[in-house]
C-alpha cells in the first residue's frame, strides 16, 4: 500500500494540484468572508465581536488536526521506515504553526472585548501556547540535524510528547474552570450554535483547510526538488 | 450601511484587526513558501544546465526530473 506514496509516483499530481487548490481557496474564502463579516447575524450577548470566531475557531481546529496528522505520520514513518511520511509531516508543519499563532492572536483580540483582558493563563490558552512550542521544536529539529536517522528519531519523539497536549487542549474547558467557553459544536451530540452561524464557520473552515493544503503542496514540491538537487550533485 | 459594517457597534477595531492579522499571515506564509519553491526550482534548472549530454539524458530518464523541468506549476 505504501508504494503509492512514493514521491516519484505522486509528484506528477502534487506538482499540478496547487493551481486548482488556490482557485478553490479563493472561491471559499470570498464566500466565507462575505458570510462572516456581512451576512451572518450578531450574537445577542457578544454582539459583532462574535465574528472573530470565524477565523479563531477554524485556525484552532486545523492546527490541532495538523499536529495529530504529523504525529501519526511520524510514528508510522518511524515504525515502517517510510521516509516520505517524514517529508509529508515536515511540509505540513509550517502551516500548522501559522494556524496555531493565528488561533492565539485572534483569541487574544477576542478576549479583550469579551473578558476585558488580552491574555489570561487559562488552561485552554496556556495549552495552545505549549502547542506552539512543540511546533517550533519540531521545525528547529529539522534545521539542527543533518543526519536523517537522527532527525526522524528526534521529530518522532517531539510529536509523541506533543500529542499528549492535544487532548488536554480539547478537554481543558471541561476539566478545569476556565475563562474560555466550552465547545459549542459537538459531532456526537446537539450543537448549541445556530445554523446561521454554523454555515459561515464551516465555509471558513473549508477555506482554511484548502489554504493549508496549498501550502503543504508547495512545501512538499520544494522538498522533493531539494532532494533532486542533491541527486544532481551526485551525478 | 457601510459605516455600520466598519464600526460594528464599537467592535469593528477588534473584528477587522483579527481578520487583517489572519489574512496577512496567510499572505506572508504564501510568499515565503513561494520564494523557497522558486529558489529550489531555479537551482535545479541551473544545475541541470551544467550537466553534459550523457548525464543530462540519464537525469531526464527519471520521470520526477522530467516533471520538474516541464510540468511544474508556476504557483
Amino acid at each position: 500500500m505504501f508504494k503509492y506514496f512514493e514521491p516519484n509516483k505522486i509528484f506528477s499530481v502534487t506538482s499540478k494540484a496547487p493551481r486548482y487548490v488556490l482557485f478553490l481557496f479563493i472561491i471559499f474564502l470570498s464566500i466565507g468572508l462575505t458570510e462572516a463579516l456581512i451576512l451572518s447575524p450578531e450574537d445577542y450577548k457578544q454582539s459583532h465581536s462574535v465574528r472573530i470566531m470565524y477565523v479563531h475557531v477554524p485556525a484552532a481546529w486545523i492546527t490541532l488536526g495538523i499536529f495529530s496528522t504529523i504525529t501519526f505520520l511520524s510514528l508510522i514513518g518511524y515504525i515502517f521506515k517510510i521516509r516520505n511520511f517524514f517529508l509529508i509531516s515536515k511540509s505540513l508543519a509550517p502551516s500548522g504553526l501559522v494556524f496555531n499563532v493565528i488561533a492565539l492572536v485572534t483569541g487574544s483580540i477576542w478576549g479583550k472585548p469579551t473578558w476585558g483582558t488580552w491574555w489570561a493563563w487559562d488552561a485552554r490558552i496556556t495549552s495552545m501556547l505549549i502547542l506552539v512550542l512543540f511546533y517550533i521544536m519540531y521545525l528547529v529539529a529539522w534545521r539542527i540535524y543533518e543526519n536523517n536517522d537522527k532527525v526522524f528519531g528526534a521529530t518522532s519523539i517531539i510529536t509523541l510528547l506533543g500529542i499528549v497536549n492535544v487532548p488536554i487542549i480539547k478537554y481543558s474547558v471541561d476539566w478545569w474552570n476556565t475563562l474560555h467557553q466550552p465547545a459549542s459544536i459537538n459531532i456526537l451530540s446537539n450543537s448549541s450554535i445556530h445554523i446561521s452561524m454554523l454555515f459561515p464557520l464551516l465555509i471558513m473552515t473549508a477555506a482554511f483547510a484548502l489554504f493549508s493544503l496549498l501550502i503543504f503542496l508547495m512545501k512538499y514540491n520544494t522538498e522533493l526538488i531539494k532532494i533532486k538537487n542533491k541527486g544532481l550533485d551526485r551525478l | 450601511m457601510i459605516s455600520e459594517t466598519l464600526l460594528m457597534n464599537g467592535y469593528g477595531l477588534y473584528v477587522w484587526s483579527a481578520f487583517a492579522f489572519t489574512l496577512s499571515s496567510f499572505g506572508l506564509l504564501y510568499v515565503v513558501t513561494k520564494i523557497q519553491y522558486t529558489k529550489e526550482k531555479t537551482k535545479f534548472i541551473s544545475k541541470f544546465g551544467t550537466l553534459n549530454s550523457e548525464r543530462a539524458a540519464f537525469a531526464k530518464s527519471q520521470s520526477i526530473n522530467k516533471e520538474i523541468l516541464s510540468n511544474t506549476t508556476n504557483i
